[in-house]
């Protein structure tokens, strides 16, 4: 094994190893702090794929934003510490339905890839400059209807404020 | 390519190290002679009122929100100003509506006193 391989379990294990903890911890404070770790593995998963800015964006915006506005929820909720969460089964049989289908789609894809090795690691110094001319040009309309999906998040956003100065 | 990444692991290292050594070295070297006032909960000085394991105010959640979304606006901006040059007038433009349709969500937002804090 070499280094990158071995880099690469690392992360893998960081990855699933606070997955696991998010999901079968019973303490809901517990399960989004370790969500930190399951996000920083990704982001080291990303550095490998050669995806320097797509790591540095999951570390930004996941990391330091998705991940706060998650604990300040678990911090809205009443009586954090007390609550019980059930990890118990429910309503196994729409999950085990909604469940096969996700695994059959990521299955389809993953054999269905073409997984190309590459002989030596390309000399690429960062991807930026690339996903920002494709993401101005081929892709200007996604792009374009990112930033209504960013407005309709702030005036929700404005709602929620609106509502709590009434009341 | 991973060997540009050595000195991040390096920082990551030296910072858990830091922080484990400083902690653990407290505990070893320090004297502890514990009394009931000394191990009371504190905060600059205040006697604490109750538990500090309670709900909080949904303007902490506004906060963040509105954290992400112009956190998003700016990773996009990266790209954009490292290709600028070969994107040219076209993508001046394209990036002058992006930001003009937050721009709108922004005075929106300013005019519903979502930024004011009382």
């Amino acid at each position: 094994m070499d280094f990158t391989t071995i880099v690469f379990y690392l992360f893998a294990a960081i990855t699933l190893g606070s997955g696991a903890v998010v999901v079968f911890s019973r303490n809901i404070v517990h399960s989004a702090f370790s969500l930190l770790f399951a996000f920083f593995g990704v982001a080291g998963l990303y550095v490998l794929l050669l995806a320097d800015f797509l790591a540095v964006t999951q570390l930004l915006i996941y990391v330091g934003g998705i991940l706060v506005l998650l604990i300040f929820g678990v911090m809205l909720t009443s009586s954090v510490i007390d609550v019980q969460i059930k990890t118990g089964t429910v309503q196994v049989l729409p999950a085990l339905f909604i469940v096969g289908a996700l695994a059959a789609a990521l299955l389809t894809v993953f054999w269905s890839t073409e997984w190309k090795v590459l002989p030596d690691p390309p000399a690429v110094d960062t991807t930026a400059p690339q996903i920002g001319e494709l993401l101005l040009t081929t892709y200007l309309l996604p792009f374009e209807i990112a930033s209504v999906i960013l407005l309709v998040a702030l005036v929700g956003a404005a709602m929620i404020a609106r509502r709590e100065k009434q009341a | 390519m991973l060997e540009s990444y050595i000195p991040i692991f390096m920082m990551l290292g030296a910072a858990a190290l830091f922080g484990l050594v400083m902690v653990k070295l407290n505990e070893w070297l320090g004297p502890r002679r514990p009394s009931a006032e000394k191990l009371s909960t504190y905060e600059s000085g205040m006697e604490p009122v109750r538990t500090a394991r309670e709900r909080f105010s949904i303007k902490f959640y506004m906060v963040a929100v509105l954290f992400i979304i112009f956190d998003i606006e700016v990773v996009f901006l990266y790209p954009w100003a490292v290709a600028f040059n070969e994107l040219g007038m076209m993508g001046f433009v394209t990036m002058f509506v992006f930001i003009l349709i937050l721009l709108v969500g922004y005075f929106y937002v300013w005019r519903k006193g979502a930024l004011e804090w009382d």
